[in-house]
């Protein structure tokens, strides 16, 4: 309703928006879904549930799916329960849970700063972390909690570094962004090198592997915050997706449109920021999540732009399939999730070089 | 919703002038520590095509991101419907008044019709997200700009004059009252300027108000019913582009010596810039 009407013509007909679209409306809402984005996040979101099926089935005891599913559903003897949902449960549920989280702060921050290389691994919130982390280790050897406050420290203070020195006439731009973030990353990166050279070989083996981004050991204990910060985290990102969508229309644009633009990239940055240092908080470093889950939900989605639930669907898949593999690859010997997804994306970067280097 | 009409008394500004629906009392503008207009008053006069001319970096940008709330005056304020802009929601803002920025960003590979039903934001909720209103307000929207038949095509495959119609659209589908649009014409061809201007002229005359920057003084003498004329920030002169657009007021603001004809077609006046000819 405009505030004074507009003379108006009567038109009525649907539009054509160029892909299939299902439209739905009830009498207090309506909603416009495209059909291909619907179709994506739904057959992920089977894809995820089946390798968190098979994640709980393999391990030193190889357990027949069934009784995995019996299991999930309290049936069965206890000892397979034990080990379905009390030891391997919690790790596949954090992969789903962290996968999920990266890819939304990675799509959080590619949308932001308009860049496919403007994910937070790449702009060096993952190396403060580290680094966060490694402090702690070394000077206190401090146990899960306190280098996990640690890397909280080192990600968020890393972020407001990078934010202070990219800032310029009054908003960070995203190139300026993403060329500091590097910088201060391959500082950080040079940093942490020194930290653990100067460290005894115990010191440095465990910070070596909690370097590596590992769900390895991980369980309720560490699952729970996980899940409580994510609920308070994860439903406003999803919010201000609409607002990201008017933002990638240029500052001026999303403001007539009645966006308020500065305030409501904040929100988004400090979620971002919130979303990765848990992660990296809970589980160590996990590189290329954040940067290809967004990029690969848009190429399957066709999307016009990273959107966020789609990402998280893909994320969450990503970093399930990795730790699987991770588990399952070289068993006996567990390769730390981190290792997984740096080779996967590491081959999904030359793929994507590639490809737009063919398409110019 | 408040009408100027509907506006108690005593919520009125003491320095009402009039009644327009928008209007900068004493504005002081600009950016960082970069003041471009000092006590700046201006009235937008309801129901008129406002052409705000004046050379390069004069202010008229500044000022339609002033009048829209983009950009805060240091001092003075923005009335907009009897009430001070900063008073409103921006959401409120955005469904009394719209704006065609200079540049926007289409991203990439995003089609026509997604690309204008962004324009229905202001009236959406969280789950209020395409309604009957929705979709009424895009259909017109595309077939006031002529757009319709590229409804599913890629942003990025359309032609310049194409992509700006498509711009435009989508704050028409924002079914605003008010128009404000900055230097919609610059980069499209001649033929493609006056297609976009003759539909201007349409939407005013259907009861739009509008304000546009334009750097064409011959298109803002035929198509504007409202001329504002600035220099370094200030209004020079205002008024109906017929007594308006004068030799001297070229001269004084562009400092272009030139002789002002009526235009044979449109019998509003012509600027016809001397040059290198000099002064006949």
């Amino acid at each position: 309703m405009s505030p004074n009407p507009v003379p108006v013509r009567q038109a009525r007909a649907s539009v054509d928006f160029g892909r299939p679209t299902l439209i739905t409306r009830g009498p207090r809402w309506s909603l416009r879904l495209d059909v291909r984005t619907v179709v994506s996040c739904a057959v992920f979101l089977l894809l995820t549930l089946a390798a968190v099926v098979v994640t709980l089935a393999y391990g030193t005891y190889e357990i027949p799916l069934p009784d995995v599913v019996r299991a999930l559903l309290g049936e069965g003897p206890a000892g397979t329960r034990t080990v379905v949902v009390e030891w391997r449960l919690p790790r596949a549920l954090l992969a789903v849970l962290l996968g999920a989280a990266l890819a939304v702060s990675g799509a959080i921050f590619q949308s932001v700063t308009r860049n496919p290389l403007g994910s937070p691994d790449i702009i060096g919130f993952s190396s403060g972390s580290y680094t966060g982390a490694l402090v702690v280790m070394l000077l206190t050897g401090g146990g899960y909690y306190q280098v996990a406050a640690g890397s909280l420290a080192g990600g968020i203070l890393t972020a407001f570094v990078v934010f202070v020195l990219a800032y310029r006439r009054g908003a960070a731009q995203g190139f300026r962004l993403i060329i500091v973030g590097i910088a201060i990353s391959a500082m950080l990166g040079a940093f942490n090198t020194w930290l653990v050279l100067r460290a005894d070989i115990e010191e440095a083996m465990l910070s070596a592997v909690w370097g590596a981004g590992s769900l390895n050991s991980l369980g309720y204990d560490q699952l729970r915050p996980v899940l409580a910060l994510l609920a308070l985290l994860i439903p406003p990102a999803l919010a201000c997706g609409p607002a990201l969508r008017r933002l990638e229309l240029g500052d001026d644009a999303a403001a007539a449109l009645g966006t308020r633009t500065e305030a409501v990239r904040l929100v988004l940055v400090v979620l971002g920021v919130a979303l990765i240092a848990l992660v990296t908080a809970a589980a160590g470093p996990i590189a290329f999540i954040a940067l290809a889950a967004p990029q690969i939900a848009r190429r399957i989605t066709r999307g016009s732009s990273v959107a966020l639930l789609p990402s998280a669907v893909l994320g969450a898949f990503l970093l399930a399939l990795a730790d699987l593999a991770g588990q399952r690859l070289f068993a006996p010997v567990q390769l730390p999730v981190g290792i997984v997804t740096v080779s996967i994306g590491g081959l999904y970067l030359v793929w994507l070089l590639v490809r737009e280097a063919r398409r110019t | 919703m408040t009408t100027p009409s509907e506006t108690p008394e005593k919520d009125r500004p003491s320095m009402t002038k009039t009644d327009a629906r928008l209007r900068a009392d004493g504005i002081t503008i600009g950016y960082d520590r970069r003041t471009i207009s000092r006590n700046l008053s201006v009235e937008i006069p309801d129901g008129s095509f406002t052409v705000i001319v004046g050379p390069n970096a004069c202010g008229k940008s500044t000022l339609l991101r002033g009048l829209s709330k983009l950009l805060r005056p240091s001092t003075g304020q923005v009335i907009l419907d009897g009430r001070a802009i900063t008073s409103y929601k921006s959401k409120e803002v955005a469904r009394r008044l719209g704006l065609l920025p200079q540049t926007s960003l289409a991203p990439d590979g995003i089609t026509v019709a997604d690309l204008i039903a962004r324009g229905r934001h202001p009236h959406q909720k969280l789950i209020k997200q395409w309604s009957r209103e929705d979709e009424e307000a895009v259909v017109r929207a595309m077939e006031e700009t002529s757009v319709a038949e590229l409804s599913g095509r890629p942003v990025d495959e359309l032609s310049g004059g194409q992509r700006q119609r498509v711009w435009v659209a989508m704050v028409l589908a924002q079914e605003t009252p008010l128009l404000l649009l900055d230097e919609p014409t610059t980069f499209l061809d001649i033929a493609h300027q006056i297609e976009l201007l003759e539909l201007f002229q349409r939407l005013n005359r259907e009861g739009r108000t509008l304000v546009a920057v334009l750097h064409d003084l011959n298109q803002a003498a035929r198509y504007g019913t409202h001329v504002i004329a600035m220099k370094d920030g200030a209004v020079v002169a205002e008024g109906p582009p017929a007594d308006l657009i004068t030799e001297e007021l070229v001269e004084d603001v562009f400092a272009l010596p030139c002789r002002v004809i009526e235009d044979p077609v449109s019998h509003s006046p012509l600027v016809i810039p001397l040059g290198s000819l000099g002064p006949v």
